[in-house]
């Protein structure tokens, strides 16, 4: 097997966070907040994976499990939780949610 | 091999950049499994081929899955399409872009002199699970503890009550 | 039975906790029921300890209850010391207590603070028998501080008038005054003798000091403070015709019959240091004096009814401390008790007469009572009767053995005779000026529908006028008390100097009768001359003592407030006030309520934290 450099793995993965933390940043739409985070944990896993291919080792991909889980878990609150606020008013703008000004 | 790598992440890196600039949230859906099926396959090639059956199995089926439900259940149709394309002005994206760029500079200068190339030894489903239910047991269970969790939370978040 | 002492202050104690707790909703007949019965039944077991203990041949009798702090050598603690001083005082405490209780079931019916008046009362009865039951000066100071307090909360117990709560302060003011120094007293007594037992240290000083000596001085001039300020004598004497806002019983329970004479029993409870100091001690007599002459005087002017026996009492405490002065223990303290019985009820009555009139109180809008008030005016009649020491009624034995005790003294006891007798004089011009001016002439304005009474109203006023006419024939058991020091052969006075004594008062009321009754001397035309107006309003403001006290203390002191109220301090606080507004807006500012606001902040704080992470 030809040595793939460790450095491009990370940095894909950097990218791939960045991307997604463009996406939390920029959208309104709260599906679409949620769906970044997603990118996000992703990229997290994509760095474990690629300290675990680099040492040899299996933690990394333990970890990577352990990402799944939560962002298992995670989706599964926050849908619940858009599904409640869409029932209460109507729309995914989370601008809407603005109760919390000082 | 190392082709199949850069090529994997390329379409990442695209299909990414397509589900954050998407204004269907159907197709930005499509464009985000792809993406993760892309982190799969890099999965696969750096030697992890669990991670990536898992990626593929629970990321880019399961969760996915979760997403198109909710999308259909909220039924957005047409115009919120319109919408999107209206909440995304320009500006809105310079703020955000600047912070990610910075963050993104910062991990390209602490990654900067690390030693290249990396021979990917392959860790199979043996070896991961000799670990996960060896030392990792304790993880485990606090695993299915926060999916029980979630689980129940998201039953009772859903929940219609009036 | 002598072993019960412990009881005399807890049945009232229990009284005011019972009252205090039920906050008011218990009904009145058992509110009546708790406050008056619980001072009854001390008043019972009082007299049954000092029948056991008149017949039981002690000089005194000591029973410690428990040690209420003991801090190295010092100790202090819940004993009671029962000795023929205590045993007066605990039965004018109890038995006039229980008559003045009585009467209020009545004269406070109609009162929506029925029960807090009776908590208080009881309160300050309990208060009042620690301080003359206690056999060290921690207690006696525990129940001085006590009756204070009740005092202060008394007057002011109508306080949606503002105006009673400016006299409870005064008063409580102006009586911290003198416990304070009784209070830095009771320090020097500790440091120097090591004990604040009261036996214990007389006995000591007896030893320790010389006659005259330094220590003794102070010690005994620090008491004297504290005594001057409970007992309203010169200088502190301004609170007391203020204390008159409160309810009428009060006036005769704590501002007349008892309370006020606490001073008097601190100084004879202590009168071996004020032998050791023959210099303060002939500054009491001439405390009193003055103060009795001032006093009277004032009492000349007032026009209200309870000011006018409130002067009187500033009068008569001059008395007990001219008695005090010259030595006269027994007689001061005999004066006590013939005091506590008149005064009390000529309180009581001038309540009824004011009860009966509706909340009346000034003189002149009264007149011509005798036919309508018929008990009101057989209690005045023989409350001023004794009050100007009337012939074989009880006040007249008690002032003459004062004033027989100051006429003893060799030098300035002439004086101080002349004094008191001149002094007898005005007690006898005021107090009948009262009389006539309320129960004789011409009706000024009210006419009563009726006297109000009742067998609680007027049972004590029969007791107190019984007290009042015969208390003069009972004998005290002071002579284990004040065995040493006090001059026990027989005064031979000459005729003359009886019958002047006896003449003066006399000669007072037919003053009086003059001037108010047949009319033959005219207060009109007396107060004609610009220099007797000047007289008249001098006096009538008590000698321009309020006045005075107001430009000497209280002016600089609110003048102090008042530049002091914007400081420079104040202003660093201000700021730092102000800053931490500044700063709430500030963070205010920065909550948007956004959602993405919120993740750009954290992003931000993030590649902060990274960058310098990274580049340091």
């Amino acid at each position: 097997m030809e040595s793939i450099p460790y450095e491009h793995g990370l940095i894909l993965a950097s990218i791939l966070f960045s991307l997604g933390l463009i996406g939390v940043l920029t959208r309104r739409n709260i599906v679409f907040v949620l769906m970044s985070l997603e990118i996000m944990l992703n990229a997290s896993g994509l760095a474990f994976i690629v300290a675990a291919a680099r040492w040899g080792h299996a933690e990394g991909q333990i970890m990577f499990l352990m990402i799944l889980t939560l962002a298992a878990a995670e989706v599964a609150v926050g849908l619940g939780l858009i599904i409640q606020m869409y029932r209460r008013f109507q729309t995914v703008d989370i601008n809407v949610l603005s109760e919390m000004k000082g | 091999m190392i082709t199949l790598f850069y090529l994997a992440g390329a379409i990442a890196i695209i299909s990414t950049v397509a589900v954050i600039v998407q204004t269907n949230i159907v197709h930005a859906l499509i464009y985000l499994i792809l993406s993760l099926l892309a982190v799969a396959v890099i999965f696969y090639v750096l030697g992890a081929p669990f991670a990536a059956m898992l990626e593929a199995i629970v990321y880019a089926g399961a969760i996915m899955v979760l997403f198109l439900f909710v999308i259909m259940m909220l039924n957005l149709g047409q115009h919120t399409i319109d919408q999107e394309r209206s909440w995304l002005s320009l500006r809105g994206w310079i703020a955000p872009t600047i912070m990610a760029g910075l963050l993104l500079t910062n991990f390209l200068y602490v990654m900067d002199g690390i030693d290249h190339g990396v021979e990917p030894t392959r860790v199979g489903v043996l070896e991961v699970s000799v670990l996960l239910f060896g030392p990792y047991v304790l993880a485990v269970e606090l695993a299915s503890i926060l999916l029980l969790a979630g689980l129940v939370a998201a039953y009772h978040l859903a929940k219609k009550r009036d | 039975m002598l072993d019960l002492i412990w009881l005399l202050p807890t049945f009232p104690l229990l009284g005011f906790l019972v009252l205090v707790l039920t906050a008011g909703k218990l009904p009145k007949p058992i509110v009546a029921l708790i406050g008056a019965g619980s001072v009854g039944a001390s008043f019972l077991l009082a007299a049954l300890i000092a029948f056991q203990f008149a017949n039981g041949g002690e000089d005194h009798y000591v029973r410690e209850v428990w040690t209420w702090m003991a801090v190295g050598d010092f100790r202090s603690g819940f004993s009671f010391y029962l000795d023929g001083l205590s045993m007066v005082m605990m039965l004018i405490i109890t038995g006039i207590g229980f008559l003045i209780h009585l009467y209020a079931t009545g004269y406070m019916a109609d009162d929506p603070g029925y029960s807090r008046f009776f908590s208080y009362m009881n309160l300050f009865v309990a208060a009042m028998l620690m301080l003359v039951l206690g056999d060290n000066l921690v207690l006696l100071y525990l129940g001085w501080e006590g009756v204070g307090l009740c005092s202060y909360l008394l007057i002011g117990f109508w306080y949606t008038n503002p105006e009673n709560g400016y006299a409870a302060r005064k008063a409580f003011v102006v009586t911290r005054v003198g416990d304070t120094s009784m209070a830095i007293g009771l320090f020097l007594l500790f440091a120097q003798l090591g004990t604040l037992n009261i036996q214990d240290m007389l006995s000591a000083a007896e030893t320790e000091w010389a006659v005259g000596s330094g220590f003794a001085i102070a010690a005994s001039l620090l008491l004297l403070g504290g005594a001057v300020g409970k007992s309203a004598q010169l200088p502190l004497q301004t609170w007391l015709p203020d204390a008159m806002a409160g309810p009428t019983p009060i006036s005769a329970l704590i501002h007349a019959a008892t309370m006020v004479t606490a001073g008097v029993y601190l100084i004879a409870r202590t009168h071996v240091l004020f032998e050791l100091a023959p210099d303060v001690q002939m500054l009491v007599a001439w405390i009193g004096l003055i103060t009795l002459l001032m006093a009277g005087f004032t009492a000349l002017t007032q026009s209200d009814i309870k000011r006018v026996l409130a002067y009187s009492t500033v009068s008569q405490i001059g008395y007990m401390f001219l008695g005090l002065g010259v030595g006269a223990w027994s007689a001061a303290i005999f004066h006590l008790m013939t005091h506590a019985f008149f005064k009390a009820l000529l309180f009581l009555a001038s309540g009824t007469v004011i009860l009966s009139l509706h909340h009346e109180q000034d003189i002149f809008k009264m007149g011509n009572l005798r036919k309508k008030l018929p008990v009101s005016f057989l209690s005045f009649l023989i409350g001023s009767l004794a009050l100007t020491a009337f012939p074989f009624t009880s006040g007249y034995f008690s002032k003459d053995e004062i004033l027989l005790g100051a006429l003893a003294l060799e030098g300035v006891g002439t004086w101080l005779w002349l004094g008191g007798v001149l002094g007898a004089f005005f007690t006898g011009i005021y107090t009948f000026r009262l009389f006539f001016l309320v129960f004789f002439g011409e009706s000024r304005g009210h006419e009563p529908d009726k006297e109000v009474g009742g067998w609680h109203m007027n049972g004590p006023l029969y007791l107190l006028m019984v007290g009042a006419l015969l208390a003069g024939f009972l004998h005290l058991p002071l002579e284990a008390v004040f065995n040493h020091g006090e001059a026990f052969e027989e005064h031979h006075v000459s005729a003359l100097v009886h019958g002047f004594m006896i003449a003066s008062p006399l000669i007072g009321i037919g003053v009086s009768y003059l001037f108010y009754m047949s009319g033959s001397l005219s207060v009109a035309g007396l107060m004609g001359n610009p220099l007797s107006r000047l007289l008249h309003r001098f006096w009538h403001s008590g000698w321009g003592m309020d006045w005075l006290y107001d430009r000497l203390f209280v002016f600089p002191f609110l003048w102090l407030a008042r530049i002091n109220r914007a400081d420079l301090i104040d202003r660093c606080y201000g700021v730092l006030v102000e800053l931490s507004r500044a700063g709430n807006e500030l963070l205010v500012r920065t909550q948007t309520g956004y959602l993405r606001w919120y993740a750009l902040s954290v992003v931000g704080g993030l590649v902060l934290i990274v960058s310098l992470g990274v580049l340091l």
